[in-house]
């Protein structure tokens, strides 16, 4: 029951949220692809330093443990290649994953195509992973999962260059925007 | 009032600051109530076990990848099911309120005009293929692993916005 309550509401802040910000939309999405509209790369920025920023505080406090937070294993080559795949699943289909249900809710119809795509993806996949089993588990780096450790660094210095890199996402990306057609808004078509 | 709710103009979408900013505190909330981040195709890696259960039940379970999902018969049963669910009454009750609900093939002018079905289906599968050799798609391995710092979800990240531009080049702005 719990994890009921907490899905639906952690995930309907997360939808809400995205469908807000304009994530529903393709035309949105793909527009950071065309350097004109900046939104993805400064909402996800600003989210994901917030998050790590706030992790950090919440470690320092003992609210959080940080060997209880799941932090994905470093098969960087399966990472990367996956986010190459992704990456132009979204610059083709408009959308990725998460953002195609947002669509879907918004009524448009090419985001449940996408969605049929996604499930036959995953189906392809499945066919298939007997073969390329090995490429989930591509270019493991065993040394470390996290950046903090792989640099020998602390937790606090490689937050203080992402709030930095987020600072000049927007600057560099207010600065795009004027020089081009800028932000799609809900209005146009 | 009550019959101008359909031609009433939709609502400004927010500023990116602010919704990132939210999205920055539903992520840190969501790891400090369940340990992981957000995620989207946890669920739909489920979600096709559940279809081929009802389709094709022994190839299912016979298959190396989907088997041991379907092995309890519950495949659904998972904490992300309820979160997908949860984004899309999300989206749905954001995009009622701010009257951003239409029925439309959108996204033609820049993604293959008249062959949007195909961009469209195209897309998801290179999409959900590839999340399930990175084991995670933008919001469970990009935002939630870069969260975290992990070298995994920056990774995916730097690949994603690399090949993202690419592959946008190859997509002609229609008319």
């Amino acid at each position: 029951m719990e994890m009921i309550i907490s899905g639906l509401l952690l995930g309907g802040a997360f939808g809400f949220v995205l469908e807000r910000a304009g994530f529903g939309n393709p035309n949105k999405l793909t527009a950071q692809f065309r350097l004109s509209d900046w939104s993805v790369f400064k909402v996800m920025f600003t989210a994901i330093v917030f998050a790590a920023v706030g992790l950090m505080i919440f470690e320092r406090l003992g609210i959080v443990a940080s060997e209880e937070l799941f932090v994905p294993p470093a098969f960087l080559g399966a990472a990367a290649l996956g986010g190459a795949l992704v990456g132009a699943g979204f610059a083709i289909g408009g959308y990725c994953p998460g953002t195609s249900v947002v669509g879907l809710m918004s009524g448009r119809i090419d985001a449940a195509i996408f969605l049929v795509g996604l499930l036959l993806g995953t189906v392809i996949f499945a066919g298939v992973y007997p073969a390329i089993e090995s490429l989930t588990t591509l270019g493991e780096f065993a040394k470390a999962d996290a950046l903090p450790e792989a640099l020998h660094v602390s937790s606090f210095s490689v937050n203080v260059v992402m709030v930095l890199a987020a600072v000049g996402v927007f600057l560099l990306g207010s600065w795009m925007e004027k020089k081009s057609s800028g932000p799609v808004s809900s209005t146009t078509n | 009032m009550s019959k101008t709710e359909n031609s009433r103009p939709p609502q400004p979408y927010w500023n990116p600051l602010v919704a990132g900013l939210l999205l920055g505190v539903v992520l840190l909330a969501t790891f400090v109530t369940t340990g992981h981040g957000l995620g989207a195709t946890g669920f739909t890696t489920r979600f096709t076990a559940w279809i081929g259960m009802q389709i094709v039940p022994v190839a299912t379970n016979a298959n190396d990848y989907l088997g041991g999902m379907v092995e309890d018969g519950k495949p659904l049963s998972a904490w992300i099911t309820w979160q997908v669910i949860g984004v899309a009454l999300g989206a749905l009750i954001s995009a009622y309120l701010a009257h951003r609900i239409q029925f439309q093939m959108d996204g033609r002018k820049f993604l293959g005009g008249s062959k949007r079905s195909v961009t469209a289906l195209l897309g998801g599968v290179l999409a959900g293929f590839g999340a399930r050799i990175a084991a995670g798609c933008t919001s469970g391995l990009g935002l939630s692993g870069a969260a975290v710092l992990s070298l995994a979800g920056i990774t995916f990240l730097c690949t994603f916005f690399a090949v993202g531009l690419l592959a946008n080049l190859l997509m002609k702005e229609g008319k």
